[in-house]
């Protein structure tokens, strides 16, 4: 049975399935992420003293890891435009880029983490930490997750492009709504614990 | 809802180098506007005002918001009173029992 709608939009919505699909979905990571954030708030505010983010945390690995998943974007973007172009040569290489950059997040994430361990902090040490590990370690989570499905997208998900090259670029289309998110995610994730 | 001519994809792709060099320059900024040591009300509000316009960036032309379908506003829109409420309601707290 064919599945409708993955190509063309459905006439009530105005939208490909998979890509209101995503929409819904990345609603309800605001949420979580927002309950994350909320707490953070609930902590910071209630707590007598608050180490300063910059005082503890490694800001210069951070504002690489930023400049890292920034550019990770803006590949994931120039593999969907590459696609669309009919290049997928080019798609593959845009895509392999941002799979790159998402492997280096994770190493100079581990990195840090490794520095924190060393050093005897861990997540029970203090709220401070907690709120650190819990944020950044979800997010990390998203990170990986993405680079599994770009993985799939490069291996054994490429094929489609052969048979149903639009239904693939509207896929490529909604991972990189999913990346592009995970990065929104980190814009905001930075500053609230490295920089203040 | 991007348009799909070659010359169309081209000029989208300059757009998306361009809002790049922004987020990497606005990246630049946050990090040095911390070195400033400023009140933690002032430090806040600059770093959430900076981030708001990073991530209006990547959620206008990466996420093309820019030009999408109503029923997506539609759903941010819900999705966005929701957010303010988790956010709001823990700091109206924190303001009231600061005021008492």
């Amino acid at each position: 049975m064919e599945i409708p709608y993955t190509v063309e939009a459905r006439p009530d919505t105005g939208l490909y399935n998979s890509k209101l699909g995503i929409w819904l979905f990345l609603a309800s990571e605001v949420m979580l992420f927002g309950a994350l954030f909320s707490t953070l708030i609930i902590l910071r505010t209630g707590a007598q003293s608050w180490p300063h983010g910059y005082d503890l945390l490694n800001v210069p690995l951070a504002t690489l890891n930023t400049m890292v998943l920034i550019s990770s974007s803006v590949s994931m973007v120039l593999a969907w435009a590459a696609l669309r172009l009919n290049n997928f040569g080019k798609f593959r290489l845009w895509l392999g880029t941002t799979f790159g950059l998402g492997c280096v997040f994770m190493v100079i994430k581990s990195i840090e983490y490794g520095s924190k361990f060393s050093h005897h902090h861990y997540p029970s040490t203090d709220n401070f930490y907690a709120t650190y590990f819990t944020l950044t370690g979800l997010h990390g989570l998203h990170v990986l997750g993405g680079m599994i499905v770009f993985a799939y997208f490069l291996g054994p998900g490429s094929k489609m492009w052969k048979t149903k090259p639009e239904q693939f670029t509207n896929r490529i289309e909604v991972v990189g709504l999913y990346w592009h998110f995970v990065d929104l995610v980190w814009i905001f994730l930075f500053p609230t614990l490295y920089l203040l | 809802m991007a348009g799909n001519s070659v010359e169309e994809i081209k000029k989208e792709t300059r757009v998306y180098i361009l809002v790049f060099v922004a987020l990497a320059v606005l990246t630049m900024v946050t990090v040095a506007v911390s070195y400033l040591h400023l009140s933690f009300i002032a430090a806040v509000g600059l770093a959430m005002f900076v981030a708001t316009i990073k991530g209006s960036l990547v959620a206008s032309y990466f996420m093309h918001l820019i030009s999408e379908r109503k029923l997506i506003y539609g759903v941010l829109m819900l999705t966005l009173i929701f957010f303010l409420a988790l956010m709001l309601l823990p700091l109206g707290g924190f303001l009231n029992s600061t005021a008492t």
